[in-house]
C-alpha cells in the first residue's frame, strides 16, 4: 500500500514518487474518479524524451478523454504495459498497480506536497 | 492531467445548481455530481460501466426530477397541441404517449419531447431539463387562442425510471402500489402493468399517491418512468432499491448517455437543435405534415431542406478510442481527403465492446457500409458507415 503523504504531486492531478533519480508518475484518485471508468490508456514508450508540461499520453473514459501531462523533464524509460492492457487498474489502484510511466530526471521542478494537494482538490 | 472532453455535463448558466428531491439520498449513496443543465446530478455512484451494464442484464434507476414536466389542459388541448407541436396529438388515445419535436418556425428543432395523453383533456409535456422554460413559454403563447390552459408543473414532480429487463419484475413485487378506481389492489396493478404497453401509461397509486407510470424510456431496454410528488421520491426510490436487492443499480447521467448512444437514440444539444430540422436526424416521420391546419414549423419544413445538407448516420470504429463530439469526420484516412462531416455524440461502447458514435455527414457519404474517418486528436481512424440503432434488445 502506498503511503500517499509521502509522493509530490503537480497541479494537473499527477501524483510523482522520486527513487534516486528515477521518477514513476501515475494520476490521482481525484483525477480517476473525475474521470469516471477508464477504458484506455496510451503512453510514451521507452527512450521517448518529454519536457515538463508537454501532452505525452491519453487516458480516456466512458465519457471524456484526459491527457497526461509530463511532470518534468526527462526520458521515459519503461511505461506500464498493465495499464495499457488493463485500464481499468488506473481506477482501481491509481497510487499502486496503475502507475503510468518511469521517468529518468534531468531536473526535478517544484512540486506539491500532499497536504497542498489537498488543498488544492478541496479534499 | 487534464481533461478535455466532458460530454455529459452542460455548464450551468444560472450559477447556483438545483438539486433533485432526491439529493440527500444520492449523497447517501455515493454519489458523485455533475452540473447538468443548471442542476446537481448525480453523474455515477460507483461505476458507468457497472451501471450501464446493471440495466443491460438487470435493472437500473435513474433520477430524472430534473426534467420538465408542462400540463396542457381544456377542450381544445388536443387541436392546441396539434398547431404547437409537430405530432398530430390529438390522434392519441388516453393513456397513449408520443414522442414528438418542438419545431421553430424555420423547422428547426427547439426541443424534443415526450407528450401523454394523461386524460380526454389533459395533457403532460415532459420537456428536457435545460429546455424547460422556452419550451413552457413557447406553449402558452402557442397555445393561447385556444381554449386551454398551460401550468408547468416542473417544481412539482419527480421523475424516477428503472429500466432493464427486471424492470417490470421488481415493479410488480414492489408492495404499495395500486391502480387508481374501484377494484385499487395490488393483483391489479401487477396486471395492469405487466399489460402495459410501450408508450402507454397507467394513472397508478403508491402508498395512495397518485404516481403515473409510462412504459417509456431512453436506454434501449423494456421499463418504466413514474411520475409523482417530489415529497413521495425518495420512499419510492427506497422501496423499488429494497424489493430489488442485487437486481437494482441505482444509474446516473454518465451510463444514461451510453445506453442512450448504443439505443441510437438522439440527445438535444448534441444530435438535435435550432439548426437541424427533423429530417436530418431521421426523424421526417414525426412531423404530421398530413395533419389538417398550421402548425409551428410546417412552412419551415415545407420549404424542404438543401439536398446537401448533412444527415445524421452511425460510424463504428474499431480499436478503442472513441470518436467523440466535435471531431471531424473525413472521407477516408488519407491527409489529403476532405472534411465530410463532424461526429456529435461518442463513446466506446460498453455492450459492444468497439467505438459507437452519431455523426452529421454530406449526404454522398451516408450509405451504410461507407468507409469514412475520423480525426481522433491528430490521429485518421477509419470508421464505417452503420445502420442505427447500434444495440437492439433481444425480444
Amino acid at each position: 500500500m502506498t503511503d500517499v503523504t509521502t509522493l509530490k504531486y503537480t497541479a494537473d492531478h499527477e501524483w510523482v514518487r522520486i527513487d534516486g533519480d528515477t521518477v514513476t508518475v501515475g494520476i490521482t484518485d481525484f483525477a480517476a474518479e473525475k474521470l469516471g471508468d477508464i477504458v484506455f490508456v496510451e503512453l510514451p514508450g521507452a527512450g521517448t524524451s518529454v519536457s515538463a508540461g508537454s501532452v505525452v499520453g491519453e487516458i480516456e473514459s466512458t465519457k471524456s478523454v484526459g491527457e497526461l501531462i509530463a511532470p518534468l523533464d526527462g526520458e521515459v524509460v519503461e511505461a506500464n504495459q498493465a495499464v495499457v492492457d488493463s485500464p481499468e487498474l488506473v481506477n482501481s489502484d491509481p497510487f499502486g498497480e496503475g502507475w503510468l510511466i518511469r521517468v529518468t530526471a534531468t531536473e526535478l521542478p517544484a512540486l506539491l506536497s500532499h497536504d497542498e494537494y489537498l488543498a488544492l482538490t478541496g479534499e | 492531467m487534464s481533461e478535455t472532453t466532458n460530454e455529459t455535463a452542460t455548464p450551468s448558466t444560472e450559477g447556483r445548481s438545483r438539486q433533485s428531491p432526491l439529493h440527500a439520498v444520492h449523497e447517501a449513496a455515493g454519489a458523485s455530481f455533475t452540473d447538468f443543465a443548471g442542476w446537481d446530478m448525480p453523474v455515477r455512484y460507483t461505476s458507468d460501466l457497472a451501471e450501464h451494464h446493471a440495466v443491460r442484464q438487470h435493472a437500473g434507476l435513474f433520477d430524472l426530477s430534473h426534467m420538465g414536466e408542462i400540463v396542457v389542459v381544456g377542450p381544445e388541448a388536443g387541436e392546441a397541441l396539434d398547431y404547437a407541436l409537430a405530432g398530430k396529438l390529438s390522434a392519441i388515445a388516453e393513456g397513449q404517449a408520443k414522442y414528438s419535436l418542438l419545431l421553430a418556425r424555420d423547422g428547426g428543432v427547439i426541443d424534443d419531447l415526450v407528450v401523454y395523453r394523461t386524460g380526454e383533456d389533459r395533457f403532460l409535456v415532459v420537456a428536457n431539463a435545460g429546455n424547460r422554460e422556452v419550451v413552457a413559454a413557447e406553449l402558452v403563447d402557442r397555445t393561447a387562442p385556444f381554449d386551454v390552459e398551460v401550468y408547468d408543473e416542473s417544481d412539482d414532480v419527480a421523475l424516477i425510471a428503472l429500466q432493464g429487463p427486471d424492470a417490470l419484475a421488481v415493479l410488480q413485487e414492489t408492495p404499495g402500489f395500486g391502480v387508481q378506481g374501484p377494484g385499487n389492489d395490488e393483483e391489479d396493478f401487477r396486471a395492469a402493468v405487466e399489460s402495459l404497453k410501450y408508450y402507454r401509461s397507467v394513472a397508478a397509486e403508491y402508498e395512495g399517491e397518485p404516481v403515473l407510470i409510462a412504459r417509456t424510456g431512453y436506454t434501449g431496454e423494456d421499463g418504466f418512468e413514474l411520475y409523482l410528488s417530489p415529497d413521495r421520491a425518495a420512499g419510492l426510490w427506497a422501496a423499488l432499491r429494497e424489493t430489488g436487492g442485487p437486481r437494482v443499480v441505482p444509474c446516473g447521467l454518465a451510463s444514461r448517455d451510453t445506453l442512450r448512444l448504443e439505443a441510437g437514440m438522439p440527445l438535444y444539444g448534441h444530435e438535435l437543435g435550432l439548426d437541424t430540422h427533423p429530417s436530418q436526424a431521421g426523424l421526417g416521420r414525426v412531423v404530421a405534415l398530413s395533419k389538417e391546419g398550421d402548425f409551428v414549423g410546417r412552412s419551415g419544413i415545407e420549404q424542404g431542406t438543401a439536398a446537401d445538407a448533412p444527415v445524421l448516420v452511425g460510424l463504428t470504429t474499431d480499436g478503442r478510442r472513441a470518436p467523440r463530439a466535435g471531431y471531424a469526420v473525413h472521407a477516408g484516412t488519407g491527409a489529403d481527403a476532405p472534411k465530410v462531416g463532424v461526429v456529435t455524440s461518442g463513446a466506446l461502447s460498453p455492450t459492444l465492446g468497439h467505438p459507437i458514435a452519431m455523426a452529421y455527414v454530406a449526404p454522398e457519404s451516408a450509405e451504410p457500409g461507407t468507409t469514412l474517418a475520423v480525426d481522433v486528436r491528430g490521429t485518421r481512424i477509419e470508421a464505417t458507415v452503420v445502420a442505427m440503432p447500434f444495440y437492439r434488445r433481444s425480444a
